[in-house]
C-alpha cells in the first residue's frame, strides 16, 4: 500500500464519512494553511502610527487597526502560527506520554500498573489551569517548545488511563493470545497488533488535546504573565482588555473581537472534527448526535 | 469501612504530593527571587539596582532565605498543619487574611453557578432523551457543541463587552457597590447578586451543555431497562415514568461528576474572576502571579487543591449512600 492510499484510508475516508467531521476538517485545514503560508503572504508592519488607531474594517485593513494604528488582520495571521504550533506540540508531547504510560501500565500490569495509575490519579485530581499558569509564569518561558511542554505535562493523564483500559481488554482477545502462542516479540505485539486497534481513539484524542492546549495557552497569554510576541491571540486579548482599554471604546471593538472570533472559529472546527470522527469510529456512542 | 479509610488516606497523599510539588517548583525558579524582584522594582519605580535590591530584601523577609531548602520545607509544612499559610510580601497581610476575604465570593459564585447549570442541564437532558428526534434535542446538542468550542474566558469577555460595557446593564467590576456599607439589608444583598450575575452566567452558559449531554446519555441507558418497559406496559402516564423511573435513576450517576465539574470551575475561576475583577480566589491567584508573590501563589494553590480533593472525597463517600447500585458494586 502506498503512503497516499494509507493516508486516505486511515484519515480522509473516515473524515469524509461524516458531515460534521468534514466541516471541522475544512475549517482546521484553513487554519493550518493560514499558519503555514499566511505569514509569507501577509506582511506584518509593527510601526506605530497613532493617527491611524482603532480604524474600522476597510479594504486596506480587513479587521481594522489596533491601539497603535497597526493592521489587526496581519497580527492575527502571524499569531496563528504560534498558537497552532504551541497547541500541536503540546498535544504531541501529551499523546506520546499517554501512549507510553498507558501501554506500559496495561501491558505489564501488576505492581507497575498500580504505581503508574496512582501517579495518574494525582495528575487527574490537580486542577490543571492554575498549575500550568504558575509554572509558565515562574519560569518565564518564551519559546513555543518549552511552553508546549509545560502545558502537555497536565494533559496526558486522562488519555493514558483510557489507553490502559483499552489495552487490558484487548489483551484478552484471541488474536493477541494467538500472536503470543506463535512466539511473536513484544515489540511486534505492541506496535503491530495493539497500536492499530487504539489508533482511532488516539487520533480523536489528539484533536481534543489540541483544542485543550489552545484554550490553555491563550488563557495563560491572556493573563499577560508570560513574555511573548504581541501577535499571539492571547496577548492581543490581554492588550485589548488590560493595557490599551480597547474594549471600552466603540472604535476599539474590532480589535478586541478579532482574536475572540478566530479562537472560537478554530475551536469550533476542532470540536466538529473530533466529534465527527467519534461518530464514524464509534457508532454506538451517540453522545454528540 | 476499610474503603473509607483507604479513600481518606489517598486524598491526604494527593494533597501532600501536590503541595510538595508546588513548593519545590516555586523554590527552584531559575535565578534569585530577590533579583527577579529587584529588576521588576527597577522597571516599575525607576530605582537603581542597589536600592531596588534593598527594597526587595525587605519585602521578602522570610522567603528565599539562605537556609537549606528542606528546613524551609519542613517549616512550611508545619505552618500549614497549624493552619498558617504564610505572609504576603506584596499585599502586606497574611495569606490567611486574603483567603478569608476572597473565599466567600468564590464559594458564593461557584455554588450558585453549579446549582443553576446542574438543574437546568438535567431538565433539558431528560427532556431531549425522551423525544430523541425533536427540534429541542437538535438545538441543545448544537448549543452544547458551540459552548464546548468557546473557552470560558471568551464567554466571560463577550458577556462583559455586550452587557457591561455596551448595554451598561451590569457593573464592570467588583463584588458589591463600594458606596454601600456591607451588611444584611436588601440594597446590599441586591448589589451582591447584581455584581455576581455576569460571572455566574459565564459559568452557567459554559456548563449547561455538559450536564444536558451527560443527562441525555445517562437517561438513554436507563430507558433501555426492563423496569421502564414494564412501567410502560402497566400503562403508567409518561410524566410519571420520566420523573420517578427514568429521571431519578439517571440523575444519580451524574452526582459523581459534580466534583470533577467543581474542579474545572475552580480552575476556570482564575480567568473569569480576572475578566470581571471579581475579588475571589481565582482573581487573587492571577494577581499574585502577576506580582510574583510566591507565598500567596502557594497558599491559594494549596486551597484550590484542598477544595478539589475534598469535593472528590465527599462525592465518593456520599455517593454509595444515595445510590444503592453503587453500594452493591463496592461490596
Amino acid at each position: 500500500m502506498s503512503f497516499l492510499t494509507k493516508v486516505y484510508y486511515s484519515f480522509l475516508r473516515p473524515i469524509l464519512a461524516s458531515k460534521r467531521a468534514t466541516i471541522g476538517f475544512i475549517i482546521t485545514i484553513g487554519f493550518i494553511l493560514m499558519a503555514i503560508i499566511g505569514p509569507e503572504i501577509v506582511p506584518l508592519d509593527l510601526t506605530t502610527r497613532y493617527e491611524l488607531r482603532f480604524q474600522p474594517p476597510s479594504l486596506e485593513h480587513p479587521l481594522g487597526t489596533d491601539f497603535a494604528g497597526r493592521d489587526t488582520f496581519a497580527q492575527i495571521v502571524h499569531g496563528s502560527r504560534e498558537v497552532l504550533l504551541i497547541a500541536f506540540l503540546a498535544a504531541l508531547y501529551a499523546i506520546l506520554i499517554a501512549i507510553s504510560v498507558g501501554m506500559t501500565s496495561g501491558y505489564i500490569g501488576g505492581k507497575v500498573d498500580l504505581a503508574l495509575m496512582s501517579i495518574v490519579d494525582i495528575f487527574l485530581t490537580i486542577p490543571n489551569f492554575p498549575i500550568m499558569l504558575a509554572i509558565a509564569a515562574t519560569f518565564r518561558v518564551s519559546d513555543p517548545a518549552s511552553f508546549a511542554a509545560i502545558i502537555s505535562i497536565w494533559m496526558w493523564a486522562g488519555l493514558s488511563r483510557a489507553i490502559r483500559a483499552e489495552i487490558m481488554s484487548l489483551k484478552q482477545k484471541e488474536f493477541i493470545e494467538a500472536s503470543k502462542v506463535l512466539g511473536m516479540s513484544n515489540f511486534h505485539i505492541i506496535f503491530r497488533e495493539l497500536m492499530p486497534n487504539v489508533f482511532p481513539y488516539i487520533l480523536i484524542n489528539f484533536i481534543t488535546m489540541i483544542r485543550a492546549a489552545i484554550t490553555a495557552s491563550v488563557g495563560i497569554m491572556f493573563l499577560g504573565v508570560v513574555p511573548f510576541k504581541i501577535t499571539h491571540w492571547g496577548v492581543m486579548l490581554n492588550l485589548a482588555l488590560f493595557q490599551s482599554g480597547a474594549i471600552y471604546f466603540k472604535e476599539g471593538i474590532y480589535y478586541a473581537l478579532s482574536p475572540l472570533i478566530f479562537i472560537v472559529l478554530l475551536e469550533f472546527g476542532a470540536v466538529n472534527l473530533s466529534h465527527g470522527l467519534e461518530e464514524v469510529f464509534n457508532p454506538r456512542l451517540k453522545t454528540y448526535e | 469501612m476499610l474503603r473509607v479509610i483507604k479513600r481518606i488516606a489517598y486524598s491526604l497523599v494527593t494533597i501532600f504530593a501536590a503541595t510538595t510539588l508546588m513548593f519545590y517548583l516555586l523554590h527552584n525558579i531559575p535565578g534569585d527571587v530577590i533579583d527577579l524582584w529587584a529588576y521588576q522594582l527597577m522597571e516599575e519605580m525607576g530605582l537603581r539596582y542597589e536600592d531596588a535590591r534593598q527594597v526587595a530584601m525587605v519585602m521578602y523577609v522570610g522567603y528565599g532565605e539562605d537556609r537549606p531548602l528542606h528546613i524551609q520545607y519542613i517549616e512550611y509544612i508545619s505552618n500549614l498543619l497549624r493552619g498558617y499559610l504564610g505572609f504576603s510580601p506584596t499585599f502586606r497581610v497574611s495569606v490567611n487574611d486574603i483567603v478569608l476575604k476572597a473565599l466567600p465570593w468564590t464559594l458564593f459564585v461557584l455554588s450558585v453557578a453549579l446549582i443553576l447549570s446542574f438543574s437546568i442541564g438535567v431538565i433539558l437532558g431528560l427532556a431531549i432523551s425522551w423525544r430523541r428526534k425533536g427540534i429541542l434535542g437538535q438545538v441543545v446538542v448544537a448549543y452544547a457543541a458551540f459552548t464546548d468550542a468557546m473557552p470560558d474566558f471568551v464567554t466571560a469577555l463577550l458577556l462583559m463587552i455586550i452587557f457591561a460595557i455596551n448595554l451598561r446593564l451590569f457593573p464592570l467590576k467588583g463584588a458589591y457597590n463600594p458606596t454601600l456599607e456591607p451588611g444584611l439589608y436588601p440594597a446590599f444583598i441586591f448589589s451582591i447578586f447584581y455584581h455576581a450575575a455576569l460571572p455566574i452566567f459565564s459559568y452557567v452558559i459554559e456548563h449547561i451543555g455538559y450536564w444536558a449531554l451527560m443527562m441525555k446519555g445517562s437517561a438513554a441507558s436507563v430507558l433501555e431497562e426492563d423496569f421502564v418497559k414494564s412501567a410502560e406496559a402497566r400503562g403508567l402516564p409518561d410524566k410519571r415514568i420520566m420523573t420517578a423511573y427514568v429521571g431519578r435513576n439517571a440523575v444519580l450517576p451524574l452526582v459523581a461528576s459534580l466534583a470533577i465539574q467543581l474542579g474545572t470551575m475552580l480552575g476556570g475561576s482564575t480567568l473569569i474572576e480576572t475578566v470581571f475583577s471579581y475579588p475571589g480566589i481565582g482573581y487573587f491567584f492571577a494577581e499574585s502571579i502577576g506580582r510574583r508573590d510566591y507565598p500567596v501563589m502557594q497558599g491559594l494553590f494549596f486551597l484550590i487543591i484542598l477544595g478539589v480533593v475534598l469535593a472528590n472525597l465527599a462525592v465518593d463517600l456520599i455517593y454509595p449512600l444515595i445510590d444503592p447500585r453503587a453500594r452493591r458494586e463496592v461490596s
